[in-house]
């Protein structure tokens, strides 16, 4: 850096004065308001929400929350969100149970194992795979990845068939393992770059002082790289969870569309809250369109949910760290 | 550096991708230029309309939006299919100039369209008809009747392997395989599905128990977004069966199955005969208004019966500024040119006496 003789403070001058609208004060309240801007939307969606749904939940004639069928456009509406939560949450869930694992891996591939050029490379394929649409991602697993999945649920259920999530009897094809698939690999990027940022920027000292002790260096990735980066990881993770669980066009495009509650994974079927939005808001009558902001009334606080037991999480742990 | 000489390097790329698709698009329309001489009897109008509706028809509003604005550069007009539900709320809405829909308007519609109308009154004009294919995959089959009680019995799941004594009593000769049937019914809520329905109800009224909707209701059977979903996953899948719209079955180049009509023949789906059960529709509305009845127990022996028919849903008067634009191409649409244009896009024009009197209400459409 160049030494530059205009900024440089000049002996015995005052400090800056404090001015009442200056540069200070107006970025001070531009940032405010950037903050309260957040919570605006927050509360105007959930006041959207509520105030077109209610029509909806009135002339529904089954209990919303424990009825499985989705048919609001009829006479008499019936439609409830059981089997459309329940689809929601398993295949966010299968998503990282797939994708963990791997992203971590990633991560860790890139911060501690990788030569540097080869990890800024790489770190940016798994960027440019976050920046793809999820069509995109919806048709493949549609139009490729469902011939591979298929073949893996025959493979399933003909050796652990006896397992309840892999029974049936076939033909396998769209189901919840597709969809789950699909996701995990759209949440793949999330975990893998913030996981690697958390990674890289655990202090030397803890690392040096690791292997100083005669540490190898999977030993110095336990007992210091991962522990400085655990509410690191546990927010990229629940981060991920939050774009598997409003994924819509890319679900609603490999999942079978049942209304059923099952574990089974391979059988074709499966549906989520924001598929079933996807695939009903076009030919949707009035009821039917406040019932489906109903349902994603229901989304919006799983995913508050969601996002609240994250920041709990990462609380606790930064106290006990 | 590097990144801009990369950048660079896209860019040109892109450059180059953007000029071939011109040219790709510069092309089609050469087939369509002895369309535009032909139909150089278009009154023109000027102004922008923006028309929102079912997807069904939008192959057919794309051909005519083409056709119309070669003929009258002076006339703009966009087509959103983004539904039949969206397209009916857009145009009570005023958003929508008139609307596609798969389905005439329903009584609790028909009041706020009439008062979107002010001084007219909201009317179904069936314009694009077109026949649903049942599509298949089966190895080793590759002719296929199905009666319409079998159709329902495979979509109910009441059947389950190809090699049914049902099935097998439809195809006399035919040699069945014992795989088991993959159903591919639509995910998401559609107006073919709401005429297929239709269909199984009207024609297999003791195997089809599930009514007539566009969401799909009966139990098993694996979901499909769109009707290029469908089509995909019945070429995907061995022992599927599927139903889609025709231009949907021969881009795919899947397998249509015959149908059995009230009649007792198996009919194969061509053009001329899904236009034999168009033309024996019969009009339900009144007034002005032309909301059809397909008969799909037609004893006419040539006719596909398995059709769906779609409206423009329009104002007859009310229209304000807008209106000179929307006769215009509304008379063309239900033109005989303009009806012309659908059977090389897999559709079936309207029975003359039905399009006469569409054309009658289209030239009355007034400000």
């Amino acid at each position: 850096m160049l030494p530059s003789t205009t900024t440089e403070p000049v002996a015995g001058e005052l400090l800056p004065r404090r001015r009442r609208f200056g540069a200070e004060t107006i970025f001070r309240w531009l940032t405010t308001g950037a903050g309260v801007t957040v919570l605006v939307i927050i509360v105007a969606i959930a006041t959207f929400l509520i105030v077109k749904a209610i029509p909806a939940l009135n002339a529904n004639k089954e209990n919303f929350l424990t009825y499985e069928g989705w048919f609001p456009n009829d006479a008499s509406p019936k439609f409830g969100i059981a089997s459309l939560a329940f689809g929601t949450v398993l295949s966010a869930t299968i998503a990282l149970l797939l994708a963990v694992p791997v992203a971590l891996g990633i991560a860790l591939f890139l911060s501690h194992y990788a030569p540097r050029r080869v990890a800024t490379a790489l770190g940016f394929v798994i960027d440019l795979l976050a920046a793809v649409p999820s069509i995109v991602f919806g048709l493949w697993g549609r139009e490729y990845l469902v011939g591979p999945v298929a073949e893996l649920s025959t493979w399933l259920n003909q050796n652990l068939g006896w397992l309840p999530i892999f029974g049936g009897d076939g033909p396998f094809g769209k189901s919840v393992l597709l969809g789950s698939v699909v996701l995990a690999i759209m949440v793949l990027p999330i975990i893998t770059s913030l996981s690697r940022e958390v990674f890289m920027q655990t202090p030397t000292a803890n690392e040096e002082a690791a292997i100083a002790l005669g540490a190898t260096k999977w030993e110095m990735i336990r007992t210091s790289v991962l522990p400085y980066g655990r509410p690191g990881i546990i927010a990229a993770v629940l981060l991920g969870l939050g774009r598997a669980l409003g994924e819509t066009i890319a679900l609603a495009m490999t999942l079978g569309a049942g209304f059923l509650i099952s574990f089974n994974l391979i059988e074709v079927g499966g549906n989520s809250i924001a598929a079933n939005i996807a695939n009903g808001f076009g030919e949707a009558g009035e009821i039917g369109r406040g019932a489906l902001i109903a349902s994603g009334l229901v989304l919006f606080t799983i995913t508050l949910i969601v996002n609240m037991t994250a920041r709990i999480i990462v609380y606790r742990r930064r106290e006990f760290r | 550096m590097k990144l801009q000489r990369l950048g660079m390097i896209a860019g040109v790329g892109l450059t180059a991708t953007l000029a071939l698709t011109a040219c790709g698009s510069d092309n089609t329309p050469t087939p369509g230029a002895s369309n535009s001489t032909a139909a150089t009897k278009i009154e023109c109008a000027t102004g922008s309309l923006a028309v929102a509706g079912s997807s069904a028809q939008k192959n057919a509003m794309a051909e005519w939006i083409k056709n119309y604005t070669t003929a009258c550069p002076g006339g703009r007009i966009e087509y959103n299919g983004n539904g039949s539900g969206a397209g009916i709320q857009g145009f009570t809405a005023k958003t929508a100039d008139f609307a596609g829909s798969d389905s005439a308007l329903k009584d609790t519609e028909q009041g706020p369209a009439d008062a979107r109308c002010a001084t007219g009154k909201a009317v179904n004009l069936p314009m694009v008809t077109g026949p649903i294919a049942i599509v298949f995959k089966v190895e080793g089959v590759d002719n296929l009747s199905l009666k319409p009680a079998t159709i329902a019995g495979i979509y109910s799941g009441k059947i389950s392997k190809w090699n049914d004594p049902l099935i097998a009593a439809d195809n006399a000769g035919v040699k069945l395989p014992e795989t088991a049937i993959q159903s591919v019914h639509r995910s998401d809520s559609s107006g073919t599905t709401d005429n297929f329905t239709d269909y199984l109800t009207s024609a297999a009224k003791d195997a089809w128990t599930f009514g007539k909707a566009k969401e799909w209701k009966a139990p098993g059977g694996v979901g499909s977004k769109g009707s290029d979903g469908v089509a995909a996953d019945v070429a995907k899948t061995s022992g599927s069966i599927g139903y889609v719209e025709l231009s949907y079955a021969e881009s795919a180049g899947l397998k249509i199955a015959k149908v059995y009509n009230a009649s007792g023949a198996a009919v194969a789906l061509t053009p001329e005969a899904a236009a034999a059960t168009v033309a024996s529709a019969k009009v339900t509305g009144t007034g002005d208004d032309l909301k059809l009845k397909i008969d799909y127990n037609t004893t006419e022996a040539k006719a596909y019966p398995l059709v769906l028919v779609t409206y423009e849903i329009v104002c007859t008067a009310g229209n304000t500024d807008k209106a000179p634009l929307i006769k215009s191409f509304l008379t063309y649409t239900s033109s005989k040119d303009g009806q012309a244009v659908l059977t090389k896009l897999g559709y079936a024009p309207l029975d003359e006496t039905v399009r006469a009197k569409v054309a009658a209400v289209a030239a009355k459409i007034a400000a």
